[in-house]
């Protein structure tokens, strides 16, 4: 499966609060969370980013809380996937679990500048930047969390296994 | 090749005589945990599996904590999601307002833990309980539901980093001074996906409720639990709390370690971590002249008996500083009454403190304390991130309880010594 779109750059460490801050967490309706989507990293961010826009952050990208608003608004916000160059644990699983597409590679996230057009690849791991013509390659998945992406995400994966 | 105490506990759960760092595995869980927050995310995943009923009610925790009680319309309605689940699942630990706590106070408090156990709970300080000796560890909704459908988990084994920590703390330096101190030296994702196993001599002479403020910020290190070998402390502490067995898990003398980091904790002095990251640290000798608009004193991380005595102790015959709101929240309703009983109430009362219901509230900006543009706070939480506890340009600071308290009466962040002489 592949994923075009334009980039948005972040720093290092994002956490949870600044991919969707506490303060909302009052409800956990996707549109409602897409509303505020990193909102306390760039304000303007809910308004600016589009469908299939790809985000590109530095290290330990969602550490904090063990929200899984953080990933729902993301992808309820229009994002296709994340390229960082590594990512918080429990974030990780998440984003797994649910079905948000997300690359590791300390290339693709030092290499592609904001706004760059980019092209990931989550079967092979191949990120295309189409704006400067360069391929970086991320981390592949082990086998066991591609059974569970396959499947559509842990509750479909789980789904299969209790009713047998 | 011996194993680690948090190798040992996953091998047993999953089945196997062995486990080595790396190696993905599906492990039995004991406990899965959800709040107001997290749980109604988990509860709409598990309903869409189809199943009729949890994997076995007397192991799913479901504590409405966060913006609780209701602070508005849509978290009332989150809040009846849980509740409304608990009683159509029949789920035996669901605590009601009023008889509830701060989850990671309260689950420990109640029994629901024993050393060897494996926890998993929506709330990424679920790593708290390590200081039971259990393996236990924070997730997303999903994975809770998955596991309160199945009562399993799969992991993949994280290596560990050991930290020892020798000498004898200072008198006003606790556990959250130590695991400042660490999460400064190594970083917000120095611990990333890895086992952080607190040993030494200085982690021995902590109670427990220490102990408890540092597994619960082993998540700030990016760490997947934090884990403490169980002593005469732990036994104590559990004896009559935990009726079922359990088993006592300790690593083995060639057991094998990512890393060993050594610190003298002699030399550690209470520790503040400046906006916007747990690990901005700096010594209360060098933090400088830092005015505050709030201080906040309780939450997960240090919102126990031991933590109430010593802000208590601050506060005795002081009054908080005019330009200072401060609150205190305790951890359960149990500690409230033990506070009130032991007169510490009426001490922070008396100073001008705010006493809060346990309640997550502030620490995570949900209500009971928020931050208007500017203002600048000193918590005993854990978290110092943009925004955490209120407007996106407030600013928080973390330290041990002594020096919150401290700072409320001086109006700036000072060390306990300029108040107590």
């Amino acid at each position: 499966m592949e994923f075009e779109g334009r980039t948005w750059k972040f720093g290092d460490d994002i956490d949870t609060d600044a991919i969707i801050p506490a303060r909302y967490l009052n409800t956990s309706e996707p549109a409602e969370l897409a509303k505020h989507c990193m909102e306390d990293a760039d304000p303007g961010f809910p308004k600016k980013v589009e469908k299939g826009d790809i985000i590109i952050a530095g290290k330990n990208f969602g550490c904090g809380s063990s929200r899984e608003h953080a990933p729902i608004a993301l992808k309820a916000a229009g994002v296709s996937c994340v390229i960082a160059k590594s990512f918080a644990r429990i974030f990780y699983r998440n984003s797994i679990n649910i079905g948000l597409p997300i690359f590791e590679c300390e290339e693709a996230a030092e290499r592609i500048v904001e706004g760059d057009l980019v092209a990931a690849d989550a079967d092979s791991g191949t990120i295309k930047n189409l704006t400067r013509k360069e391929i970086y390659h991320a981390e592949p998945f082990p086998g066991f969390m591609q059974e569970i992406i396959q499947a559509g995400g842990l509750m479909s994966y789980v789904a299969e296994r209790v009713k047998t | 090749m011996g194993m680690t105490i948090t190798e040992k506990i996953l091998a047993r759960h999953a089945g196997l005589g062995e486990v080595t760092p790396g190696q993905l595995i599906n492990v039995d869980v004991d406990l899965v945990l959800g709040n107001d927050v997290t749980a109604p995310v988990a509860i709409q995943e598990f309903k869409k599996l189809g199943v009729n009923k949890v994997f076995d009610r007397s192991k799913v925790v479901l504590v409405p904590d966060h913006f609780t009680p209701n602070k508005d319309i849509a978290s009332a309605e989150q809040a009846k999601v849980v509740r409304d689940f608990a009683r159509e699942y029949e789920i035996e630990n669901y605590f009601e307002v009023g008889r509830m706590g701060i989850e990671h106070c309260l689950v420990p408090e109640a029994g629901l833990v024993a050393p060897g156990e494996v926890v998993i709970g929506a709330d990424s300080h679920t790593c708290t309980y390590g200081a039971l000796g259990a393996f236990s560890t924070g997730v997303g909704s999903t994975d809770m539901a998955a596991a309160m459908a199945t009562g399993k988990a799969w992991f993949k084994v994280p290596p560990t980093i050991k930290f020892i920590y020798y000498g004898t703390p200072g008198p006003w330096v606790g556990g959250k001074d130590l695991i400042l101190y660490t999460i400064g030296d190594i970083g917000v994702d120095g611990a990333r996906y890895k086992a952080m196993e607190f040993t030494g001599e200085a982690v021995e002479s902590l109670g427990m409720d220490h102990r408890f403020t540092m597994c619960n910020m082993a998540i700030e290190a990016g760490g997947k639990n934090g884990i403490i070998a169980p002593d005469d402390n732990t036994l104590k502490y559990i004896k009559f709390r935990v009726q079922r067995d359990y088993t006592l898990y300790y690593s083995d003398k060639d057991a094998s370690y990512e890393e060993v980091r050594e610190y003298d904790a002699s030399k550690i002095e209470p520790q503040v971590a400046f906006p916007h990251l747990p690990e901005n640290t700096r010594p209360i000798s060098q933090v400088g002249t830092v005015t505050l608009d709030q201080v906040v004193i309780g939450s997960c991380t240090n919102g126990r008996m031991e933590d109430l005595r010593i802000a208590a102790k601050v506060f005795q015959g002081n009054k908080v500083h005019p330009e200072v709101r401060t609150i205190i929240f305790p951890g359960t309703q149990t500690i409230y009454l033990q506070a009130l009983r032991e007169g510490l109430i009426e001490i922070f009362v008396e100073a001008g403190c705010v006493v809060s219901t346990p309640t997550c509230g502030p620490c995570l900006g949900g209500h009971m304390g928020i931050l208007a543009k500017g203002e600048r706070a000193l918590a005993t939480t854990n978290r110092n991130f943009v925004g955490r506890m209120g407007h996106p340009e407030s600013e928080v600071y973390l330290s041990n309880p002594a020096v919150a308290a401290a700072s409320a009466v001086l109006g700036r962040i000072a060390s306990p010594e300029e108040v107590c002489r």
